[in-house]
């Protein structure tokens, strides 16, 4: 299979995660759609790792996956936060920083 | 052969990452990240990255999914509202995410690199497996390596911060406070 199929199928995941962050209303739904475009930049990163033959791009792939678990953690955190005190899971609801 | 192996991933892939924005129950997008999860790792595969499809499995599929789990079941249902907050939100999203994917398209396949119409080169046996990787992240990218963990650290102690019982925001938050406690 050419590179160039995974680049695409990369850019089409990437499109439908950031659909869902425009779609979706509630914080956990966002998170697995922020998941879903990191996934997609993992593939277009190993696709052009595989497209070098140089495994540097692999290593950048990690990293991606360790600021995601981080994401997620911190993320899930404040969904419990908000939770605990009874404010709206909803995002539009939170808009006091918005001025 | 390869070729039925890439579709057959592409649409476990895609169909879960629509699964994942179509259905309204939280655990059930939860579940369908698990099928996408699980087909892009055979696509890492495909690519000779065989560390990173086995790191995608156990860490994602495995553990951050079950933290999604344990929050979409704590939390419970989290009902969205049926009306738009925004007008025409749902109509324009669609029209947005296609505008994207054509843009994201374009600059890919618009870069007319020659080395994106082939394969890539033949590589060696060895190629993405754990000790080439852990060769990598500890000598070239000692410094990655380190800075990575110290992130690590920092949002498990942030998490447990964030997340953590105080005792006077249960009871100020609102005027449930106290039954909650009761409860």
């Amino acid at each position: 299979m050419d590179v160039s199929w995974y680049l695409v199928l990369s850019a089409l995941l990437f499109a439908i995660g950031a659909g869902g962050v425009l779609i979706r209303r509630s914080p956990l739904v966002i998170l697995l759609c922020l998941e879903l475009m990191l996934n997609a930049g993992n593939l277009a990163l190993l696709a052009f790792s595989r497209a070098n033959g140089n495994e540097d791009g692999q290593v950048f792939a990690l990293v991606v996956m360790v600021v995601a678990a981080c994401e997620v953690v911190v993320g899930l955190g404040l969904i419990v936060a908000m939770f605990r005190r009874r404010l709206p899971l909803n995002v539009d609801d939170m808009r006091e920083l918005r001025g | 052969m390869e070729v039925i192996a890439f579709f057959a991933g592409a649409i476990g892939a895609l169909g879960g990452a629509i699964a994942v924005i179509a259905l309204r129950n939280p655990f059930y997008s939860v579940l369908a990240l698990v099928v996408h999860l699980v087909s892009l790792a055979g696509l890492f595969l495909m690519l000779h990255a065989e560390f990173i499809a086995a790191a995608q499995i156990v860490v994602y599929a495995g553990a951050v999914m079950v933290l999604y789990v344990f929050v979409a079941a704590y939390v419970g249902g989290i009902e969205e509202p049926i009306w738009e907050p925004i007008p025409g939100q749902r109509l324009l999203a669609p029209l947005l995410v296609g505008a994207l994917f054509v843009e994201l398209s374009i600059a890919v396949l618009g870069t007319a690199l020659s080395s994106l119409d082939a394969e890539g080169p033949t590589v060696q046996i060895g190629f993405g497996s754990p000790g080439q990787i852990g060769r990598l992240f500890l000598e070239r990218f000692l410094v990655v390596f380190e800075a990575s963990s110290m992130l690590l650290l920092v949002a498990a102690v942030g998490a447990i911060v964030l997340a953590g019982r105080r005792r006077d925001d249960d009871a100020s938050a609102t005027g449930r406070g106290h039954e909650a406690e009761a409860a």
